[in-house]
């Protein structure tokens, strides 16, 4: 992939992430690779709704990109559906799954 | 194209362009109320199945998001008429945007991309130049010639804000 760098695993930080097990934490929101959207919007909309860095944020488009699906946040189910509802709202591509 | 100016982000726009846009955030519109259809693939893709295999818990999260979305949706094409200067004279005019407004802008010029680009059939690696050449080539007056050309100019418009929002 263009001599990028990529993680085999896409990156998922949240500040608590430590304390809480795995077991209360069973979901995932995807993105989806889509023909369309720019990659400086699809960075943009990483930075503005999950407050990434833009170096996070630019790491997960070209794994969107690249890799054609990338997790760009986890946690309980009903806030995965608060971000795959808020991505839809800027167009992107989002699923929700078990991790 | 969009700059930056102190909080505001402005463009001059030529007549041509007020009412390409009018249109095509008019046709977002009519698609989201009237023409509403799931079965239709431009709003299957700007509302998403946000569980691919499993259509109750689909529906269910339509349910309860769906009537919010659309609303958000039609809001923010109607931002863009909004800010329109009037296309009834004989020049174009300025387009001046908050904040607020040009977020509202960037997503709607993604949701009519989004539609544009199912209809169009853009895909991955699809050269925006080539399918032109190959339009022009075939009926340089033909609607897909037009359509394309309104593609590539929305995708150059979003480009702009969003540089002279991140600047």
């Amino acid at each position: 992939m263009g001599g990028m760098a990529a993680p085999q695993v896409a990156p998922v930080e949240t500040p608590d992430t430590d304390e809480v097990p795995v077991s209360d934490r069973p979901w995932v929101t995807i993105v989806w690779d889509d023909p369309v959207n720019l990659m400086t919007y699809v960075t943009w909309v990483f930075q503005k709704l999950f407050g990434y860095s833009r170096e996070k944020a630019e790491q997960l488009m070209l794994d969107v990109h690249h890799k054609g699906r990338a997790v760009v946040s986890s946690g309980a189910r009903e806030r995965m559906e608060h971000d795959a509802s808020q991505l839809h709202a800027y167009g992107l591509w989002a699923t929700v799954d078990r991790s | 194209m969009f700059r930056r100016q102190g909080d505001r982000y402005v463009a001059d726009l030529a007549l041509d362009e007020v009412r390409v846009l009018r249109k095509v955030a008019s046709e977002v519109v009519g698609l989201l109320t009237d023409g509403f259809d799931h079965s239709d693939p431009v709003v299957g893709r700007l509302f998403p199945e946000v569980y691919p295999d499993d259509s109750a818990s689909t529906a269910e999260f339509r349910r309860y998001t769906e009537g919010d979305l659309k609303t958000a949706k039609i809001d923010q094409a109607g931002a863009i008429l909004a800010a329109l200067p009037d296309s009834s004279g004989e020049a174009g005019g300025e387009v001046r945007l908050d904040a607020e407004a040009a977020e509202a802008w960037l997503r709607a010029l993604n949701d009519a991309r989004l539609a544009m680009g199912v209809r169009l059939e853009i895909k991955d690696g699809t050269d925006l130049g080539e399918e032109l050449d190959d339009a022009v080539a075939e009926d340089p007056t033909s609607s897909r010639v037009f359509q394309l050309s309104v593609y590539a100019y929305l995708g150059y418009l979003q480009e702009s804000l969003l540089n002279a929002l991140i600047d």
